[in-house]
């Protein structure tokens, strides 16, 4: 069961990936990629990370998704213009990636043989609990200073983006 | 104080507690006491009580350091190292954001976009760079980093309305965040191999492994790519010079010493850290990188008409000269890289506040033709200019020769014979084109009539700066003992 699902989610998602760099209107890629959104959420349930799982629905695929429509709504993106391509992509591109991606899974392939690294289900740590106990004791610094880093995101959007009063 | 917040933590922390403070009180009385552009001297000084604050609890700790006769402290559950060599750098720190916001002033007033934020987002920088150099946790240091950087990424286009400060801009953060990202995958690797984010963890970790391990190998790879990006390194250099040319000087002052020297502080944990194991891997690649950016930063600088540009290839060519020293990796490789970024920290700074002082109202200022005959209204600053770039130059008796010294000391020691041909060889390069600068100082005729912006605070700091230049070539001891201890583990 666990398998199949997996099987499906993954198919979606890199689907869903591929769809995203094909399409070439901006709001048909922000769609995909919330599908690739949706299907990691899933990935990432099946391993027992549950609060991931939920973040990831919640912050990418509702909060930052949802800002990218806005923005490039905003902004009226209108279809993509299709520059002319060099020869040299049109012809080594498609071979090169796939050289590329054989060598990935051979390396997975020989690095890990026997696929015993990845149990569904085994991990019990992801409950929001123990996230929260491990973010408070372990990571508590990291975790505080993220607040200075959103501060300073802020500032600057208002820094650059402000009109003069005086 | 509770159990996850000790009074160790506390201690450790209380400068960029400091440091943040400040910067929030900053945004704070910009709005409700200073609404009056002319009160905002006041800022200024309050950032300096906030640096007095920074560097009484570095001071507490060094002594605390000295006087219990340890080496470090750890705080954060292993998040948080104070070592000698945190606070070497965090010294360096605070000298290089105190000098460059007692100048900012002036500069930001002829700009015409004087605004509060800047001393706070000066402030926060420095915060990140603290992370950066005491920081022993991958996810501490990474956000240190993102800390650092993003007040670098507003700083540089603080300048809304000249294209070249939006452009610039718009490339750092690109590059930078594209940077970033490989920068994670590494960290991402180091932490599936190790189970844990604490570097001494990691370096366990990798140590039991083989340095040839596939895992290892792509570790190496993209969290070397990132760092390298971040130093301006070759190939990823090229962000370097239009950031440098489009900032506001002041920004370019800051960026070109301090950013560069927290760098190197993150640079050295990784690869003396987690990676030292993996040596055999990163030599090679290290070595590579060097020679190529020597060869870009000097070779590329010759061509260059504006000082802004100049400067920004000759200290992606700096950057080069201190990877040596790790390449070279003993004692005094690794001191001769301390030794150098403090050097490189005074004579660049002090570089950019003469071309600081070049920038008056309706005049750029930036192309080495602007300064003509500057000898002749002002041998103050011709002098020091001169001071500086013989230092940049690495001629004795200035400090900049100290720091090229141990570097090519440390590689003869260790038998890399061609990288300290090669490195002497890009030194008659770096002398010609800082001289085309001199040449230009000391012609005699056009120069424009309008008086150099001056300002007690500019003299200040080229005091400061030119002084320490001379001092350290001429009488260096005691600057080498704490170069020396900052590594003492």
């Amino acid at each position: 069961m666990d398998v199949i699902l997996f099987l499906a989610f993954a198919t979606i998602a890199v689907v869903c990936g591929v769809n995203v760099v094909l399409q070439t209107h901006p709001i048909s890629s922000a769609v995909s990629l919330i599908g690739v959104m949706g299907s990691l959420a899933v990935l990432y349930l099946l391993l027992g990370a549950e609060f991931i799982a939920a973040a990831q629905v919640i912050v990418y695929a509702g909060a930052i998704m949802v800002l990218f429509l806005f923005v490039i709504m905003l902004l009226n993106a209108g279809e993509e213009t299709r520059r002319g391509r060099s020869r040299l992509v049109q012809f080594l591109g498609l071979p090169l990636l796939v050289t590329l991606l054989g060598l990935f899974s051979y390396l997975v392939l020989r690095l890990f043989p026997n696929a015993s690294h990845v149990r569904f289900g085994a991990f019990q740590g992801g409950t929001p609990a123990k996230f929260g106990r491990v973010l408070f004791t372990e990571f508590l610094l990291p975790f505080e200073v993220t607040s200075v880093l959103i501060l300073i995101a802020i500032l600057g959007a208002i820094v650059l983006a402000r009109k003069e009063i005086e | 104080m509770s159990q996850f917040y000790t009074t160790t933590d506390h201690f450790v922390l209380a400068p960029a507690l400091m440091l943040a403070l400040f910067g929030c009180a900053i945004l704070l009385f910009d709005f409700l006491l200073f609404p009056n552009p002319k009160d905002r001297k006041w800022l200024t000084m309050f950032l300096l009580a906030g640096e007095a604050f920074c560097g009484y609890g570095l001071w507490r700790q060094h002594s605390f350091l000295i006087s219990n006769g340890i080496g470090e402290i750890t705080a954060f559950q292993g998040s948080l190292t104070m070592d000698g060599f945190a606070l070497f750098f965090n010294w360096i720190f605070l000298i290089a954001t105190v000098v460059v916001a007692i100048v900012s002033y002036n500069y930001l007033e002829i700009e015409g976009e004087h605004h509060g934020e800047y001393y706070a987002l000066i402030l926060f920088a420095q915060c990140g760079m603290f992370f950066l150099a005491a920081g022993t946790d991958l996810v501490t240091l990474f956000i240190g980093l993102e800390l650092m950087a993003l007040c670098f990424y507003v700083m540089v286009g603080f300048l809304r309305g000249e294209r070249r400060s939006n452009e610039a801009a718009m490339k750092y953060l690109l590059l930078g965040a594209f940077s970033s990202g490989f920068l994670a995958y590494g960290f991402s690797i180091m932490y599936g191999v190790s189970g844990s984010t604490k570097l001494s963890d990691v370096a366990a970790a990798f140590a039991a492994r083989d340095p040839w391990d596939p895992m290892i190998l792509l570790a190496v790879a993209t969290t070397s790519v990132g760092l390298l990006f971040k130093i301006s390194a070759a190939p990823f250099h090229m962000w370097a010079p239009d950031a440098y040319e489009g900032a506001p000087t002041t920004v370019t002052a800051y960026l070109s010493v301090a950013s560069k020297a927290a760098s190197f502080a993150f640079l050295l944990r990784i690869f003396m850290g987690p990676l030292s194991t993996s040596r055999p891997v990163w030599e090679p690649l290290l070595a590579a990188v060097a020679i190529a950016t020597m060869t870009f930063g000097n070779l590329a600088a010759i061509s260059q008409n504006n000082i802004k540009r100049l400067l920004a290839y000759s200290s992606i060519s700096h950057a080069g000269y201190m990877l040596l020293g790790l390449i070279a990796g003993n004692r005094t490789g690794l001191n001769g890289v301390a030794v150098y970024v403090m050097v490189y920290t005074f004579m660049n700074l002090g570089a950019f506040l003469v071309v600081v002082a070049m920038r008056r109202k309706g005049i750029a200022g930036e192309d080495v033709d602007d300064l003509a005959g500057l000898m002749h209204k002002s041998p103050g600053y011709a002098m020091l200019m001169l001071v500086f770039l013989l230092s940049l130059a690495g001629i004795p008796p200035t400090a900049g020769f100290l720091g090229k010294y141990y570097i090519f000391l440390s590689l003869i020691e260790t038998g890399h014979y061609t990288l300290a041909v090669i490195g002497t060889l890009y030194v008659a390069v770096a002398i010609y084109y800082y001289f085309r600068i001199v040449k230009s100082m000391f012609i005699p005729e056009q120069f424009e009539p309008a008086p150099l912006s001056t300002s007690l605070g500019l003299r200040l700091a080229l005091g400061v700066t030119g002084a320490l230049t001379l001092v350290i070539g001429i009488y260096p001891e005691p600057f080498l003992r704490m170069a020396q201890t900052s590594l003492m583990r």
